[in-house]
């Protein structure tokens, strides 16, 4: 995919909807998704076993996000204080274009040509390495997942497990036709050596590391960064230079509030008590230190973030802490796996991150892409109220708010058609009488409807046609002596 | 930040005392499609004692209006439903989903409105019906029918907006010639959604289709449900694919189990 086609301009509305039978006609990526979603929610239930335990280290969780989130413009001022007095560089960038200008002139000015980057879905976001690659730097993932999506060309479809739509064999495949001197094998410790061995060669050679950031923790200028395979230490401490991006509602108010939500985070994430790697980098090397970049960046992105701030509601989408439990427990993300949402961030998160970001009008379809079943909301470590979203996003489609709050596209999912629809029915259900006369012809010529007729046809393509009553509950009701006061 | 309640959230109800009197909402969906399971649901509520009062004048909860966006309308219909129910009496539902819309989302979409204290008391008397039959009338159903195995399938809303989790399964498990089956994702969406169903037609037959594989391989004979709007999309994807499981209405199955032939009218 590239970014041309990943990004506002051009995409048609309905891109989700348009890719979504693809997905499901492919029995492959079908099966890989639901393997990975079946482990990943067996691991997360199993770390919590004890709903008190849950209930109490969540409630501390989201009030800390929410805490951070209520004073963010005065959290972020004093963010950059702290991270300016511990010697780390602080950018900021309104636009995705700003924050790709700002590494590129960063890089440039150092004479950087090689990158190494840890994992960074922010970078993905603002799509940095093809910005990179386009301006003559070279950029190597070195998350192994994201190392092998870019081998492959292609882009994340997980937020914290980027590859999970590939299996082993395809993995095997991949790195037999790109990794010269590679042969075939599905043995999971010759293909991570492998990928070790390149990679290796990397970080040595690599100019700058470029990372994402978990939390920005605002009272001592710390950026907290989490994984598991060494790839973002290395990343971060071995190149002369660091470079972090993130977005703006990362930041924390305390270092105390980092412990409750690190636990969420991995036990929602991959079912780990802990990450092998926890990083708490607070400044490039001081003098007399022997390791560590010369140079620490910090980018902070807003890329439409103050505009879903300004909405009281809509502003808990910026409670999340990107840990995936909601696509992991998602019936629609596990059917058609991450690449069908078409943008940087899939599943629920996704479904109301990318329509307040790139505005209704190019991904319009994807709050209607559920069924409200609330599995999202149920492990949602933070406790956003994703479903209640995706119905606000829902009607921001057919009746923007004031403009000065209004989401980006608002109003473009209206159509004469629907409007004619909900008011024809709200008629009905506001008139009992008609109503139930409704009901009455129903019972009598419901079933001559023909099931080709839109919109029932996209009942029909799947299913048989609804059998309407012969005779309604009002009815038989009435027959049966309930119908009184 | 926002006060709101969490649709993830169990949210333990108060249970009211048994009343001498309930209101019965019987939705638009058990009107028009299933009518025999808003019988079964009075028809139990009767067999408690209860006087089971079905006001003329009821339509719709307004969840289809609101989960797409129109909440002018979602409120206007939504009006229509409450001035039904004017007793200070329990409103029971044979639908966790509509009960759902009108318990946890009636006060969201009326907050700031002026009729929004009268929305929220209406709100609190809404029940699910297995919840209330457990719960308030300490049911505990008789079986008087042959051996036979079912798979019960809670819909999303019943367990994750009205805390009803193992209350059907209980009445269920009361019968002494019933057999519960398993299900491999009990919990799983079936892939109904309202309109979501005709919006995403694929995703959400895959979804049904799936539903439909588990319940087949759980060695059931016959699928029950607490809602109608997955029963009408598990039905019609079983009927299409060849797939030979009744799916009925709980209330309705235990209604032939244990009061065939006694209070049915």
């Amino acid at each position: 995919m590239t970014p041309e086609t990943r990004t506002a301009t051009g995409t048609p509305r309905a891109a989700f909807t348009g890719k979504a039978p693809a997905a499901l006609n492919d029995p492959r990526l079908r099966a890989n998704f639901r393997r990975a979603m079946d482990g990943l929610m067996a691991k997360r239930a199993a770390q919590f076993a004890d709903p008190a335990e849950w209930a109490a280290l969540r409630a501390r969780g989201t009030e800390a996000r929410a805490r951070a989130l209520a004073k963010l413009p005065e959290l972020l001022e004093r963010l950059e204080r702290r991270c300016t007095e511990n010697g780390i560089v602080v950018h900021w960038a309104e636009t995705p274009a700003e924050a790709n200008a700002i590494v590129l002139g960063i890089l440039q000015a150092a004479g950087a040509r090689r990158v190494i980057k840890g994992k960074s879905m922010v970078t993905e976001e603002i799509h940095l390495n093809a910005h990179l690659e386009a301006h003559g730097i070279t950029t190597v993932e070195s998350d192994l997942g994201e190392y092998i999506i870019q081998l492959a060309g292609e882009a994340p479809s997980h937020i914290v497990m980027p590859c999970i739509h590939k299996n082993k064999a395809e993995i095997a495949a991949l790195f037999a036709a790109r990794i010269p001197g590679q042969g075939y094998t599905e043995t999971v410790d010759e293909l991570t050596a492998a990928a070790r061995r390149t990679l290796r060669g990397e970080f040595a050679r690599a100019d700058a590391g470029i990372s994402g950031v978990n939390f920005a923790v605002a009272e001592t200028g710390t950026l907290v960064l989490i994984e598991n395979e060494g790839n973002g230490r290395l990343s971060t401490t071995l190149p002369p230079l660091h470079i972090a991006v993130t977005g703006i509602e990362k930041a924390l108010e305390n270092l105390e509030d980092v412990p409750p939500l690190l636990s969420l985070l991995t036990r929602s994430a991959t079912g780990q008590p802990i990450t092998t790697y926890v990083n708490m980098i607070s400044g490039p090397r001081r003098p007399g230190e022997k390791d560590g970049p010369h140079a620490v960046h910090l980018v902070l992105l807003d890329n439409g973030r103050s505009r879903i701030y300004g909405d009281p509601e809509l502003r808990d989408t910026l409670r999340c802490i990107r840990c995936a439990a909601c696509m992991n427990h998602c019936p629609v993300y596990t059917r058609v796996g991450g690449h069908t949402y078409t943008f940087t961030y899939p599943g629920p998160i996704g479904k109301i991150l990318t329509p307040q970001i790139e505005g209704l009008d190019c991904a319009g379809d994807q709050p209607h892409a559920s069924s409200l079943c609330g599995a999202c909301a149920e492990v949602c470590p933070v406790q956003i109220p994703i479903p209640e979203l995706l119905v606000r996003l829902r009607g921001e489609a057919v009746h923007p708010g004031p403009a000065a709050v209004a989401v980006k596209g608002g109003g473009s999912g209206y159509t004469l058609f629907e409007s004619l629809g909900w008011r024809c029915s709200t008629l009905v259900f506001t008139s009992p009488r008609l109503y139930r006369t409704v009901g009455r012809l129903a019972g009598w010529f419901g079933t001559l409807m023909p099931g080709w007729l839109p919109p029932l046809n996209r009942w029909t393509r799947f299913r048989s046609k609804p059998r309407f009553a012969r005779h309604s509950l009002h009815q038989l009701a009435r027959k049966g002596g309930y119908d009184h006061e | 930040m926002s006060g709101r309640e969490v649709s993830g959230h169990d949210v333990g109800r108060d249970v009211p005392e048994k009343p001498e009197a309930v209101y019965f909402f019987g939705t638009c969906l058990v009107d028009l499609f299933y009518p025999e399971a808003g019988m079964a649901g009075m028809a139990l509520l009767k067999s408690q004692g209860i006087r089971v009062i079905f006001p003329p004048d009821q339509t719709c909860c307004g969840q289809p209006a609101r989960n797409n966006g129109w909440f002018e309308q979602a409120r206007a219909v939504a009006r229509q439903q409450i001035k039904c129910f004017p007793k200070p009496i329990p409103v029971v539902v044979p639908s966790g989903s509509c009960a759902g819309m009108m318990a946890r989302h009636y006060p969201d979409l009326f907050a700031g409105q002026p009729d929004e204290a009268e929305v929220r008391a209406f709100a609190a008397r809404v029940h699910e019906l297995t919840w209330f039959l457990v719960h308030v009338c300490r049911l505990t159903p008789t079986d008087h029918g042959p051996p036979v195995t079912v798979a019960f399938h809670g819909s999303c809303h019943s367990q994750r907006e009205m805390g009803v989790r193992d209350e059907p399964r209980q009445l269920l498990r009361a019968l002494a010639n019933v057999t519960v089956a398993d299900l491999q994702r009990p919990a799983e969406c079936c892939g109904f959604g309202g309109t979501f169903s005709v919006r995403q037609p694929g995703i959400s037959a895959a979804m049904a289709r799936d539903k439909v594989t588990d319940i087949a391989t759980s060695g059931a004979g016959e699928v029950l449900s607490g809602d109608c709007g997955c029963l009408l999309n598990l039905s019609g994807v079983m009927e299409r694919t060849g797939v030979p499981i009744r799916a009925r209405h709980i209330a309705e199955f235990l209604v032939e189990r244990g009061l065939a032939g006694e209070t049915r009218p």
